[in-house]
């Protein structure tokens, strides 16, 4: 009877709608125009410089508005989603102004994480200078929400000393890269020919554009996997292909991302490895230092550039601020072309102004291979908050990976990364 | 039993004194498995968490996406060789130590549970990194011994699921070692001398005394190495790179965690908790009544 009871009793409760805890909607909580303004920014491994830049910004901020102090922290980028969840969870936790990824915007947007900027940037000075393809970034659903602080692109980085030895050109197209790389580890086989990785997802996308591929198709808002196209599946073979014993054995290279990769150029052990402008300055304080030199990635045809994934990160102002007014002109003022320019002195980062582009690429000839990659158009993967999702199930990775290992081939592999890119979108 | 007056005052006395143990675990544990049951049947991402988009009441539609996934299936059949492996290489070398701490000098027993004991303090992560440096293809410690030099323990699938395998028996051998170390000691003296006058061989008397005044020791540790082998994460999510090339190292709670928690579908991974639970029980019932069977009193 007792047993009985009890059940029933829990059955009740369980029916009687004791749904999971839900936060209620970020409403914009008036607009104060003193007080402290907290601000979220990325740690960095050098950020010592950042932050000497950013003191400077606090204190002309809080020069031009007294009675407001800016409180800065400083996050980790490794647990940057359990930070912005929990901000998004609880408005008190939350920050005014924060620094993100771009490729994080969709889902903190779905998330109703940060307030739409587009008044603020139509009516900035400085805003129409900012290179479209890198406002896009900010955009989702034709809204902004952010104003791009700076812009990472990859381009090839080979080693000079090698390339001489063996008398070799860099590549021009994106074909003879294989073959090329092949070459360099036949001759000298202590050295990777390339240094790619399974997971270097960023390092792939420019083969599958370059073919005219992509990696998922938007029509009217809704996505869709494309990467078992024929135009896209032929960029992913031509980036596998590299992932081959005699060029990046899949034993040392397979699980490698960015960082890796960068890293066994570094060590002084690949000819060739797909790096940032973000790369230069670890690269110059290693054993390739002085021995590299950098140039577009190549494309199909001679003398064409393989377009490249627009990185970067954003400066938005969060939907539950109680500053709304001093946090936008906070962020305008860090992501102005003054400070850009600062921040480029002192971290390298690259501006997303064109024309601060054009000043700092004429002053230092290393980024005209990166400015040329930006000229000549990015792309972006889909903003939609189902590509955090992707991102963080590892779909493309894994895509790369099987194949790498010899566990699926192109078509089977690229065919279930495209099932499962579906089965995101459509959640 | 009679339901007298006085039976009812003394179980309200019982009552009482529980109440305070009961009101721990409900809090701490009733309501917890209750909120995880409750979200495992909705879908409840980072949008429907802060508020952005509203609750939608699945039903069993978490679990039948689930279940219907070849993928888990593959991952729980993995999950499951691997836990079985860890227990056993674990049960053996604990049990093997225990028996030769019993028979070496104080000395060499003293420095056997002080290596033991330096295994069983070391963090998880910290463990799994330097078992990585030392396993490492071209400047770890092992390949250099063995000649390997470039062999990647990492990549391929059974090599990799083997080294963790190590790892995890090493970190966690020194529980069954020292607990089966005291149990032995226990056994009163005059139980084996009367065996041993009876004629019994050493073999004969581990097998018909030591073992089953042992058993419900065994029974724990056994229990404890299913659940913590079964469940674990750390490890392998360290050493193999979050699941091992192409996913093929993935075992169940490092699945969980990469396809739910951090991809922000709490109701999935709710579902893959409440899945792993109901197996974890069903596993420890099924061996606690195989244990009936065979005549032990538990």
């Amino acid at each position: 009877m007792r047993v009985a009871r009890l059940s029933a009793a829990l059955a009740a409760l369980a029916l009687a709608g004791c749904a999971p805890v839900q936060s209620g909607p970020a409403t914009p909580q008036g607009d104060e125009r003193s007080g402290q303004l907290r601000v979220w920014l990325f740690d960095e491994v050098n950020r010592g410089a950042k932050e000497t830049v950013i003191t400077q910004a606090v204190a002309e901020f809080q020069g031009g508005h007294p009675g407001v102090t800016v409180d800065v922290q400083y996050i980790q980028v490794q647990s940057r989603a359990e930070r912005f969840k929990a901000a998004f969870s609880d408005r008190k936790s939350a920050p005014d102004v924060a620094e993100f990824g771009n490729t994080d915007l969709a889902g903190y947007v779905a998330a109703g994480g940060f307030a739409d900027l587009g008044t603020q940037v139509a009516g900035w000075a400085d805003g129409k200078d900012i290179v479209p393809g890198i406002q896009d970034t900010a955009k989702v659903d034709g809204k902004t929400y952010g104003i791009p602080w700076y812009v990472g692109v990859r381009a090839l980085y080979y080693r000079t000393d090698v390339f001489t030895e063996l008398g070799l050109q860099p590549p021009s197209t994106l074909d003879e890269l294989a073959s090329l790389a092949r070459r360099v580890r036949a001759a000298k086989p202590e050295l990777l020919g390339i240094s790619v990785g399974g997971k270097y997802v960023y390092g792939a996308l420019p083969f599958v554009w370059a073919n005219g591929g992509d990696i998922a198709e938007g029509k009217g808002g809704k996505y869709t996997g494309a990467v078992g196209s024929p135009a896209a599946k032929a960029g992913v073979a031509a980036y596998t292909e590299l992932l081959r014993d005699d060029i990046c054995p899949p034993a040392q290279c397979a699980g490698n991302g960015g960082d890796a990769s960068v890293e066994n150029f570094r060590a002084g052990k690949a000819a060739m490895t797909i790096g940032g402008d973000f790369n230069r300055k670890s690269i110059d304080a290693s054993a390739a230092a002085g021995k590299y030199a950098v140039v577009p990635l190549p494309g199909k045809t001679p003398g064409s550039i393989a377009p490249a994934f627009a990185g970067g990160n954003l400066l938005g102002v969060l939907s539950g601020t109680e500053r709304r007014t001093l946090a936008t002109e906070f962020v305008q003022l860090l992501a102005g072309k003054q400070y850009q320019r600062k921040m480029y002195d002192a971290m390298g980062n690259l501006p997303t102004f064109a024309d601060v582009q054009r000043q700092v690429a004429d002053a230092d000839p290393f980024l005209k291979p990166f400015t040329a990659t930006l000229a000549n158009g990015t792309r972006f993967v889909p903003v939609t908050p189902a590509w955090a999702k992707i991102d963080a199930q590892a779909v493309l990775p894994t895509m790369l990976q099987e194949i790498a290992s010899g566990a699926k081939d192109v078509d089977t592999a690229t065919r279930t990364a495209a099932e499962a890119m579906d089965a995101a979108f459509g959640s | 039993m009679s339901t007298g007056p006085a039976a009812r005052g003394q179980g309200r006395t019982a009552a009482a004194y529980l109440a305070p143990a009961l009101l721990v675990l409900g809090a701490l544990l009733v309501y917890p498995v209750y909120q995880l049951v409750v979200i495992s049947f909705y879908d409840y991402g980072q949008e429907q968490v802060s508020g952005g988009a509203p609750l939608v009441f699945l039903g069993l539609g978490n679990y039948t996406a689930l279940l219907a996934s070849a993928r888990f299936w593959a991952v729980l059949g993995q999950t499951v060789g691997f836990a079985a492996v860890c227990v056993l290489g674990t049960l053996a070398v604990g049990a093997a130590l225990a028996v030769l701490a019993t028979r070496v000098r104080p000395w060499a027993r003293t420095t056997l549970f002080l290596a033991a004991l330096g295994a069983w303090a070391t963090p998880a992560v910290a463990g799994s990194t330097i078992w990585l440096f030392l396993f490492d293809a071209n400047l770890g410690l092992v390949n250099s011994v063995l000649g390997l030099d470039g062999f990647s323990w990492t990549y391929g699938k059974w090599s990799a699921f083997g080294l963790v395998a190590a790892e995890v028996v090493w970190c966690s051998f020194p529980f069954v070692m020292i607990t089966l170390y005291a149990g032995i000691r226990a056994i009163p003296t005059e139980v084996l001398e009367a065996a041993t006058l009876d004629g019994a061989s050493a073999w004969r008397t581990a097998r018909s005394v030591v073992v089953p005044l042992l058993r419900p020791l065994l029974i724990v540790v056994t229990i404890q190495s299913v659940i913590w082998d079964f469940k674990v994460f750390t490890q392998v999510y360290v050493m193999t790179n979050g699941g091992g090339i192409a996913g093929r190292n993935l075992v169940l709670n490092v699945f969980a965690y990469q396809q739910a928690f951090a991809a922000s579908e709490y109701g999935l991974g709710a579902a893959i908790g409440v899945v792993t639970t109901v197996v974890l029980l069903v596993v420890t019932v099924f061996y606690l009544r195989a244990l009936k069977r065979s005549g032990e009193v538990l």
